[in-house]
């Protein structure tokens, strides 16, 4: 009796959480494969209709009309981009910051991580006019470096990577040093291999913060061809006259988390390897 | 075939001097065992030989060169760490092979090389495994290997067998002593263990407090300590050693006179070193213990006494067929050349 209790009960949390979370998705599901009319004949059908490809179509080639007809397919690009290079260029930088700080001994090496770690408590939010100033001096308004350049530089991966720099032994770097491994050998073959797990981890976390930025692009970009998906999903229902197209606002939304969807599973297999290889 | 040589090798860290002016060789072929407590700057002089930390001052000679600004690489040696120190991410042949490959060698020579110290040390099936997959003994071995492949000058080892269990440590202290009687590779090998000291060494180096006590071959540290300090640390169990004064015919302790050649002036206060396995049984000995606890070998019994009624508790190595019941007083006698004498200052030996 007990055991079966003890089985039904955390399925019973787990399915009650999964119906939550999932609920809404499948009424945007739905959402998105009624015409506008449906939509907004309360209650709404809970039975997916025929306008499925239609709607996608739609929505991918040529976007809405508050979105100045730019297509979602170009703003999926474009924030594939910018959450790319920013998770891609965040692992790249806080990789060897973090292995400078923890294995050399150079003047002022204290300063320099607590400079790294005091970056923590200014998100971008708080010195986005500033950074706003310095984009817009060195030309980057509307373009790719704009988007990504100042949301690059990470003290949270950097922090990560530190700690995890900190538990590989002295005894690993000494090896490799009487083996004949300079310091990028070391880094090389010893380091970023034994870090790939917690790169895995990163990346997907990154990807997601990047995909996800609102302020800084909304800020940054002007033209309708450097728009991103969370942004063109805001332009679609923020429309003061014509009346919002709910059907490719739905669309759009699922369309947006399929990327992070795929990097999660993508990465999943990543971390299943790393937990069952650690070491001990 | 190489030889190790340090002239007055000394290391600091700021003001605080760890080790205090090391002169020592290593013969060609010759295993020397650094040995002595947690703390008395062994494993300093190790890492100073490898080249991982700088020596402060005097110098460090392999082969005959001086090597105090060369890096570890390029000292032609190998080190056997204490928690092995294997790549976790590489298999067992990768680690052999690593620095080999740091070394540009030619890819049949380092197979061939790999191949041949994973025969000595019977990791042949095991080369595709990763370290974790490996038993402790078994790691042990492929650290070793890494050393051998490189076939360097001098091997280091910073007790390589501390991570073992006891039965390991003794099959794997056999198979270290075999092995680099095979290779004939000189070798310095620090440890705090005592028995693995002994049985391993040529000779010994017992260091105390950054300075070495004494250097010999392990069974004249034995018969002759040169310091109180020695005495008690080599040999188990440790020598008593216990508070005396030189007396005419001999030395007294706590009212027992113990017959000894005379050292000294007579009303001298001297440290008597006894140890345990030479203290024998004997009815009209001047020594009597009253048993307070028995550690039972098997083989022998290590008898825990005190000396008279309140002195000092003493041990003493009977036969394990020898029953004495708790709270029996025995009487027990020594050989007078048995006897150790120190200076109760210096703790330096008091003749010979």
């Amino acid at each position: 009796m007990r055991t079966r209790r003890g089985i039904w009960i955390p399925h019973a949390v787990l399915l009650a959480g999964l119906a939550l979370v999932l609920f809404p998705i499948y009424v945007a599901f739905v959402a998105s494969s009624l015409t506008l009319r449906d939509i907004l004949d309360a209650p709404m059908t809970l039975v997916p209709g025929p306008e499925i490809v239609a709607n996608y179509r739609a929505a991918l080639a040529s976007g809405t009309v508050s979105t100045s007809g730019q297509p979602v397919a170009a703003m999926l690009l474009n924030s594939l981009v910018m959450a790319l290079v920013i998770a891609i260029g965040k692992i790249a930088i806080s990789l060897p910051s973090a292995y400078a700080v923890v294995f050399f001994r150079f003047p002022l090496r204290r300063v320099c991580f607590w400079g790294i770690f005091v970056t923590l408590m200014l998100p971008v939010e708080v010195r986005i006019i500033p950074t706003y100033k310095i984009a817009a001096d060195l030309g980057l308004i509307d373009s790719y470096a704009g988007l990504t350049l100042p949301l690059v530089a990470s003290a949270t991966a950097t922090l990560l990577f530190r700690q995890f720099f900190l538990t590989i032994p002295d005894e690993l770097v000494e090896a490799a040093k009487i083996d004949g491994a300079g310091p990028w050998r070391f880094f090389i073959d010893t380091v970023i291999p034994l870090s790939r797990t917690n790169i895995a981890a990163l990346f997907v976390i990154l990807f997601i913060y990047g995909w996800n930025q609102y302020l800084w692009p909304l800020l940054v970009t002007d033209s309708p061809s450097m728009t991103t998906i969370v942004i063109g999903i805001r332009q679609m229902i923020a429309n003061g006259d014509a009346q919002t197209a709910w059907h490719l606002v739905m669309a759009t939304a699922l369309l947006a988390m399929l990327p992070p969807v795929a990097v999660v599973l993508a990465m999943q297999r990543w971390f299943v390897v790393g937990l069952v290889e650690t070491e001990k | 075939m190489a030889t190790l040589t340090l002239d007055a090798v000394r290391k600091s860290y700021g003001e605080r001097e760890v080790v205090h002016g090391i002169t020592c060789g290593v013969a060609d072929g010759e295993l020397v065992v650094v040995v002595g407590p947690s703390g008395c700057g062994k494993s300093t002089l190790l890492r100073m030989v490898a080249g991982l930390e700088p020596v402060t001052s005097g110098t460090v000679l392999i082969d005959g060169r001086i090597v105090n600004a060369v890096e570890p690489k390029d000292r032609d040696i190998a080190m056997v760490f204490q928690n092995y120190a294997l790549y976790p991410h590489m298999s067992v042949y990768d680690n052999m092979a690593y620095g080999l490959k740091m070394r540009k060698m030619r890819r049949t020579e380092i197979r061939e090389r790999v191949e041949r110290a994973a025969g000595i040390l019977q990791l042949r099936d095991l080369l595709a495994r990763k370290p974790r997959q490996l038993s402790g003994g078994q790691r042990q071995r492929v650290a070793m290997g890494r050393a051998i492949v490189r076939d360097p000058k001098i091997f280091l080892f910073d007790e390589p067998l501390s991570n073992l269990d006891a039965q390991l440590r003794v099959q794997m202290r056999v198979e270290i002593k075999q092995l680099q009687q095979e290779l004939g590779t000189t070798s310095l090998y620090v440890t705090h263990d005592q028995v693995e000291a002994m049985t391993l060494a040529d000779r010994l180096i017992v260091m105390n407090a950054g300075a070495a006590d004494q250097i010999g071959p392990p069974l004249a540290l034995y018969e002759r300590p040169a310091t109180a300090f020695v005495a008690g640390f080599i040999g188990s169990p440790a020598m008593n050693l216990l508070h005396g004064q030189v007396f005419e015919s001999g030395v007294a302790v706590n009212g027992a006179v113990l017959p000894a050649d005379r050292r000294g002036e007579p009303g001298r206060a001297v440290l008597v070193g006894l140890r345990p396995e030479h203290i024998e049984l004997a009815p009209a000995g001047p020594v009597s213990l009253r048993v307070e606890l028995l550690e039972r070998l098997g083989a022998d019994t290590i008898l825990h006494g005190r000396l008279g009624t309140d002195g000092p508790i003493m041990t003493a190595r009977v036969p394990g067929t020898f029953q004495p019941a708790i709270g029996e007083t025995l009487a027990f006698g020594i050989r007078p050349e048995r006897i150790h004498l120190f200076d109760p200052e210096s703790k330096r030996r008091l003749g010979n």
